[in-house]
């Protein structure tokens, strides 16, 4: 999953990221509004974290910007608290609103199902015969026994799984697992779903020869 | 409590004022009619007791000396036996001289229509208080008047309801005519009645008439309040309708009005300023709590934790600088600080100011130039230095790279002038009126600086006004900025 965090204070803008990568995430940071749209329209983030008060454009603008484009789940951060703002930003059309200061916990859950939502998932576990994924605490049990996975071949599972039933591209793949500062190879991709299909069986993963993955159900 | 009712006061002071009118003017009508219709009785009986006097005197011959008693009983006049008309000759005492037989001309007998109980009547006593004369229909137990001089000075006297008037002649004999006023007493009361009840309608109809007036001129006044409620309720945007800006309470509108526009307009500064101060602290909250959360998540190394805490320090060292200009600010919107004041040299404190931010000056490779002539002014030093030396910071931020700043000192018609110039971007027009506004900033393009709350110069401007003093920018995009503040002169006391 990739993440855009949009925040003007540096120190806030590190410290998430910080976090958002300790939980699996991929995420690029912006610490200005135009930065952030250019970013936002570029690629298909999981989710937008959006400050409201921001340099050049502000979260408004790039929210309303960003809404003539693209779908992509917006969490709106901002220090403005009044029920008119919180109006404001869900009709502007935000998908959730979370005030400073948060709880980091918080901010997270609301995430995941932000992520959740966009994927048309109701619930945090996702079952797939054997295998069931729980995404609020990251395990991954195959007939009951919890699995030990990697943080790298969870975030593959879980997207796949999020999107099973479609192909997923490797492209596509790379866009949403790996941010800006990794510098992947595009094998190590097949490494690590070499290692799922160990892990969880064989039969999970299906190829598709020059289109990419697919978790068939 | 409707005694604290402005209407009720009104109706009361004015039921008051007719009461005290009417009652005034009835009373005086009422005394002025009794008085005529007295004085009309008076004198009809005076021109009788006069008429009666006249005929006593002449009806004693000259020389006459008064007889014995020969008789007693009803004298009846020689002229007209059958007439009522009669004269009285009581039993003297031994040593008085009797009661004289005395005949009343008939022109005067005329005067009396002896026949109507309650017309004229007369008593004519002897001196030793017979009764020698007296008409028919006179009362039967009229008292003698006590004696008073003898004379023409005719005295009066109400005996119940009848109004009788009498004088002493010469032989002490009392002359009295009298008259039942029971009728005129009857109208009189008919007139009081009269009065009252006029007096009512009229005192019923002012206060009709007051309840109606108090009721227009208050109108305006419930609608003010009405208005002036829902303000006070929460609607400040509320305005009284004001129709006809002429009148006292059309005035009084506008008044309230331009007041609550002010209030409103410092509510909102107030309500922004709020708003502005609790965003400005919530984002370095947020940086803590989100550092600390997001350490605390695993095991770190000692370099991590150290660095989490140097953020969490910083940012904290940030709030702290925050609150600080927080307060400086509150304590200036709430006044009335007891600062020291004294006459110092402007030159001297912007010297001292301008040492203190060489260091910083020299980091950012600015070139500060004094041109420091002596400006008394009647400050407080501490503060002005505070002033300055915000100027200064902000030119120094503000600035390009080895660029210059210019302060300059000096003195102008009574005042002490400052100026603080710098060679930075400069601040665009539009920004330009907004730069003294608490949390603005000119400069967005720049991410938020933790240096800088934003407050600076809305705290140099509260100050510099607190004082008495002034304080204005103008600014040329690329150029350059320059701030202009002027003191109050030296104290001449």
């Amino acid at each position: 999953m990739r993440i855009l965090v949009v925040e003007d204070e540096a120190r806030l803008l590190r410290n998430l990221a910080k976090a958002l990568r300790e939980e699996g995430y991929a995420v690029d940071t912006a610490e200005a509004g135009d930065d952030g749209l250019y970013k936002a329209e570029s690629y298909d983030y999981d989710a937008i974290v959006l400050d409201v008060m921001l340099p050049g454009l502000d979260g408004w603008q790039v929210l309303d910007k960003l809404r003539k484009r693209k779908r992509t789940p917006v969490l709106m951060l901002t220090a403005r608290d009044t029920p008119r703002d919180r109006v404001r930003g869900l009709d502007t059309g935000a998908d959730d609103y979370l005030i400073k200061p948060f709880d980091l916990s918080e901010l997270l859950a609301r995430l995941r199902a932000l992520i959740r939502r966009s994927a048309g998932e109701a619930r945090s576990q996702i079952e797939l015969n054997d295998v069931v994924i729980d995404t609020r605490t990251r395990l991954v049990t195959l007939r009951g026994e919890s699995v030990t996975l990697t943080a790298r071949e969870y975030a593959i599972l879980e997207y796949l799984a999020v999107h099973r039933g479609e192909v997923v591209t490797r492209t596509a793949l790379y866009e949403h697992l790996f941010d800006e500062t990794d510098d992947s190879l595009s094998n190590l991709l097949d490494v690590h779903v070499f290692s799922i299909r160990k892990k969880l069986g064989a039969e999970l993963i299906a190829t598709r020869r020059g289109h990419g993955y697919c978790i068939e159900f | 409590m409707f005694t604290h009712s402005i209407r009720w006061r009104f109706q009361f002071w004015l039921a008051f004022l007719l009461l005290c009118i009417l009652s005034g003017f009835g009373f005086t009508a009422y005394q002025l009619h009794r008085t005529n219709q007295l004085r009309q009785t008076d004198q009809e009986l005076e021109r009788r007791v006069a008429a009666i006097g006249r005929a006593l005197r002449e009806s004693r011959p000259f020389g006459q000396r008064p007889r014995r008693p020969s008789f007693e009983g009803e004298f009846v006049s020689p002229w007209d036996p059958g007439r009522p008309n009669s004269l009285t000759l009581s039993n003297a005492p031994e040593v008085r001289p009797p009661p004289r037989s005395v005949v009343l001309p008939q022109q005067i007998l005329n005067l009396f229509d002896e026949s109507d109980p309650n017309g004229f009547y007369f008593l004519v006593w002897s001196p030793s208080h017979e009764r020698i004369l007296q008409s028919t229909n006179a009362p039967a137990n009229v008292p003698i008047p006590a004696f008073q001089d003898i004379g023409t000075q005719i005295s009066t006297r109400m005996r119940g309801a009848f109004r009788e008037r009498f004088y002493f002649n010469t032989p002490k004999e009392c002359i009295l005519v009298g008259q039942s006023i029971r009728a005129d007493l009857a109208g009189l009361r008919r007139f009081a009645l009269w009065l009252a009840i006029a007096g009512a309608a009229v005192l019923a109809l002012g206060l009709g008439g007051g309840w109606w007036l108090t009721s227009r001129a208050l109108q305006p006044v419930d609608e003010i309040s009405v208005a002036a409620a829902r303000i006070s309720g929460g609607n400040l945007s509320e305005r009284i309708n004001v129709a006809d800006t002429d009148s006292e309470l059309g005035r009084l509108a506008v008044v309230l009005n331009s007041t609550f526009s002010r209030l409103e307009a410092s509510f909102a500064r107030q309500k922004q300023f709020t708003a502005d101060a609790s965003h400005e602290l919530r984002t370095p909250l947020a940086v803590i709590i989100s550092e600390a959360q997001t350490t605390l998540a695993r095991q770190r190394e000692p370099a991590e934790y150290r660095e989490s805490f140097e953020a969490c320090l910083n940012t904290a060292q940030q709030m702290r600088r925050l609150t600080e200009s927080l307060l400086e600010l509150a304590r200036s919107d709430a006044g009335a600080e007891r600062l020291e004041y004294q006459n110092v040299d402007l030159a001297d404190l912007a010297r001292e100011s301008v040492e203190g931010i060489r260091r910083l000056a020299a980091e950012h490779q600015l070139a500060v130039h004094c041109q420091l002539d002596p400006a008394p002014v009647y400050a407080n030093a501490d503060r002005v230095i505070q002033v300055i030396t915000n100027l200064l910071t902000n030119a120094i931020h503000y600035n390009k790279t080895h660029g210059e700043i210019k302060i300059a000192t000096r003195a102008e018609n009574g005042h002490a002038i400052l100026t603080v110039q710098d060679t930075g971007q400069g601040i665009a027009p539009e920004d330009l009126p907004h730069v003294f506004e608490r949390f603005y900033r000119a400069d967005k393009s720049r991410a938020r600086s933790s240096e800088r709350s934003g407050l600076g110069l809305a705290i140099s401007k509260a100050i510099v006004e607190a004082d008495g003093g002034a304080i204005e920018v103008s600014s040329h995009v690329g150029v350059g900025t320059q701030f202009t503040v002027r003191f109050k002169g030296k104290e001449s006391r």
